[in-house]
């Protein structure tokens, strides 16, 4: 399970670093580092990191649940992934 | 109408009272401008207010996501200001030149404003979010001579230095350790010997001040001029429309890219000697709400899709904390929908005021007057001294019948209407029909006097309160290799009121996938801005188009509205 969590937070890290990390922005992410509240995604942008989630991990996120809250740390949106994924898949 | 209506506790004076004879020199006395007289907004937002007695007056407490700290009062205002306005000057910025300000909601940007204005150039505000594609022709067309912006955004003005030969100074707050390239210079504000005399250049009510960049249908966006005179709306709507008054704690959301944030997250409150509190943070319930209570704010103006966000959160999150503090709540950005007035009730016990205003009249026209009844849901009545009316779409004669829907529409002559469009005089003069100025909105006025707003008249995009254009996302969709054609339309949304959806047709050799919507969805997010990103890709074998082959977006648009489209026989003629 661990190892599993480790490696989707280091998959959602990369992307995140990737994507939405400015060039020159020499913040560090790690599991904790807000993201919404910091500034580094903003909440238009939630969207296309929601679907590179849903799109990854085969999974559905409903609107509701896609908070600013929910997504504001490496670490929420791990557990969210968790939340939606299928039991088979999470033990994949 | 059959909404409720809602009454504020506090009565200011009444509308009626402060509408009948109207004269916007009640703001000039209250100012001490004389017509004729020069006036310059950055020395009647700092040095004025010294010298009312007030240099001591915190004017800005400054806070980051964070908690970094800073505090600034009106006589530190003064300093600063014109310690960056000498800055400028010793780099040979001359009246009259555009100096772009490029940066996240740091005291630099909000200060910087003050600065620029002091030496008789133009602040050219533009959203820090902004890709390289959006700053490129932002910056072209004003022919911008400097910028200012941070050490994290200055990789996107290196991308495209080469093709603004206009540019002459990079100027970076924050430079750090990085080392500087050609055209770049340091300024740190804090560090710089303090400059307590400067001879403010002596702009008058017509001299440029601003150039705000906004979104239309066609082309690429255009720069509404502002002029030095816009303070004497500016100051006098915040005081009556936002009820503004000295002891209040102010927090104004927008961003100073954007209008809202210079009109009155700069020039309003502080022409007016209030303290600003400015939260450099995205959103998050929690904090929000964490510092309203810590630095008791009492008047908050917002917007509604933070408004719908904060919903969204609920109102367990509210009752964890002390916002007794608050005593006006308003909002601007686009429509506020009736459940979120009466969510604001049940939340915060008192209702947000929605105001109307746009980029080109730089200052609330119409609006929930403190005092006044409000209708949830309704834009409410025009500002003392704002002729405004529904125009018919087709006579463009005013509407006399009430319920009946029209163009919005305002006389000519306030004090901080635009002057133009930068290098777009043509455009401009489109916005007028029959000696009215139209908004692009349309909305129906009820009996009472209420405006109700309808939509857009045009294929602009309102989205999260912003206005974006269909025609930059189009350009910069056809620069990925797999897209052929394209269209960008409004699309409903709960929270944001519109997001934008694209249409689009594919090259051969690419077939439509989730990847490639994510691929092109983050392509225009990093050539333009996240506001411009469609929030939504629906491949298509072909666009709706008239006989000459120019795409009808109106059909998509309809189509995501759930609305007929109407007789298109003229159009597809066209």
């Amino acid at each position: 399970m661990d190892t599993i969590m480790d490696d989707i937070t280091k998959a959602v890290h990369d992307y995140v670093v990737r994507e939405y990390l400015e060039e020159g922005d020499e913040r560090e992410v790690t599991e904790t580092t807000p993201l919404i509240s910091g500034g580094i995604v903003d909440s238009f942008s939630m969207v296309s990191l929601k679907r590179f989630l849903e799109k990854k991990y085969q999974i559905q996120i409903p609107d509701a649940d896609a908070t600013p809250d929910a997504f504001d740390t490496l670490q929420r949106i791990v557990a969210l992934v968790h939340r939606f994924q299928k039991p088979a898949t999470v033990g994949a | 109408m059959s909404n409720p209506v809602l009454c504020d506790e506090l009565i200011a004076k009444s509308y009626e009272e402060l509408t009948a004879n109207f004269d916007w020199s009640v703001a000039e006395r209250e100012l001490g401008y004389q017509p004729g007289d020069p006036i310059n907004i950055g020395w009647m937002c700092s040095d004025r207010i010294c010298r009312l007695g007030m240099a001591g007056k915190v004017a800005l407490d400054w806070e980051d996501y964070q908690g970094n700290q800073a505090r600034f009062t009106f006589d530190d205002l003064r300093a600063l200001s014109n310690t960056i306005a000498n800055f400028l000057c010793e780099l040979g910025i001359l009246p009259g030149e555009r100096v772009c300000l490029f940066m996240d909601r740091v005291p630099e940007l909000y200060i910087g404003l003050l600065g620029i204005l002091k030496t008789g150039a133009v602040v050219q505000p533009l959203f820090s979010a902004f890709g390289d594609e959006s700053l490129l022709v932002r910056l072209q067309n004003a022919e911008t001579t400097a910028i200012i912006t941070q050490k994290k955004h200055v990789h996107k003005v290196r991308k495209i230095r080469e093709q603004l030969p206009n540019l002459r100074h990079i100027i970076v707050v924050d430079p750090g350790d990085s080392v500087l390239q050609e055209r770049e210079v340091a300024f740190r504000m804090e560090q710089m010997p303090r400059v307590e005399n400067f001879a403010v250049y002596p702009t008058t009510a017509e001299s440029p001040s601003l150039l705000h960049y906004t979104s239309g249908t066609t082309g690429q966006p255009k720069g509404a001029q502002h002029v030095h005179y816009s303070i004497i709306s500016q100051y006098l709507t915040t005081k009556w429309a936002l009820d503004l008054q000295p002891d209040d704690i102010y927090w104004c959301n927008a961003d100073p890219g954007w209008v809202t944030g210079t009109s009155y997250g700069i020039i309003g409150p502080w022409s007016n000697g209030a303290t600003q509190v400015v939260l450099d943070s995205g959103f998050n319930a929690e904090r929000w709400y964490g510092f309203l209570a810590k630095q008791r704010v009492t008047v908050w103006y917002s917007a509604p899709t933070a408004i719908r966000l904060l919903m969204k959160e609920g109102t367990d999150v509210v009752r964890r904390h002390d916002l007794s503090s608050l005593r006006y709540l308003a909002s601007v950005g686009e429509p506020l929908n009736a459940e979120a007035v009466l969510w604001s009730e049940q939340a915060f016990g008192k209702p947000f005021h929605d105001t109307f205003w746009q980029t080109e009249t730089g200052c609330i026209v119409i609006t929930n007057f403190p005092g006044m009844p409000i209708k949830p849901g309704s834009m409410g009545r025009p500002f003392p001294g704002i002729t405004a009316t529904v125009l018919n779409t087709k006579t463009y004669e005013p509407i006399t019948e009430t319920g009946i829907a029209g163009l919005i529409a305002l006389r000519p002559g306030w004090p901080s209407q635009a002057r133009g469009y930068w290098h777009n005089e043509t455009g401009y003069k489109a916005k007028f029909k029959h000696g009215w100025y139209l908004c692009g909105d349309r909305a129906s006025i009820d009996s009472d006097g209420y405006y109700w707003f309808m939509g857009r008249d045009d294929d602009v995009i309102n989205t999260g309160g912003h206005l974006v254009g269909p025609f930059e996302i189009e350009s910069a969709l056809l620069e990925h290799p797999a897209v052929h054609e394209s269209a960008a339309v409004a699309k409903p949304d709960p929270v944001n009121m519109e997001v934008v959806k694209a249409f689009v047709t594919l090259k051969r050799g690419y077939t439509p996938s989730d990847d490639l919507e994510l691929e092109i969805m983050n392509h225009i997010r990093k050539r333009l801005s996240p506001l411009a990103m469609p929030q939504e890709i629906e491949f298509v074998e072909s666009l709706p188009k008239t006989r000459s082959g120019k795409i009808v977006r109106r059909v998509l648009r309809c189509k995501e509205f759930n609305e007929p489209v109407g007789d298109l026989s003229t159009i597809m003629d066209d």
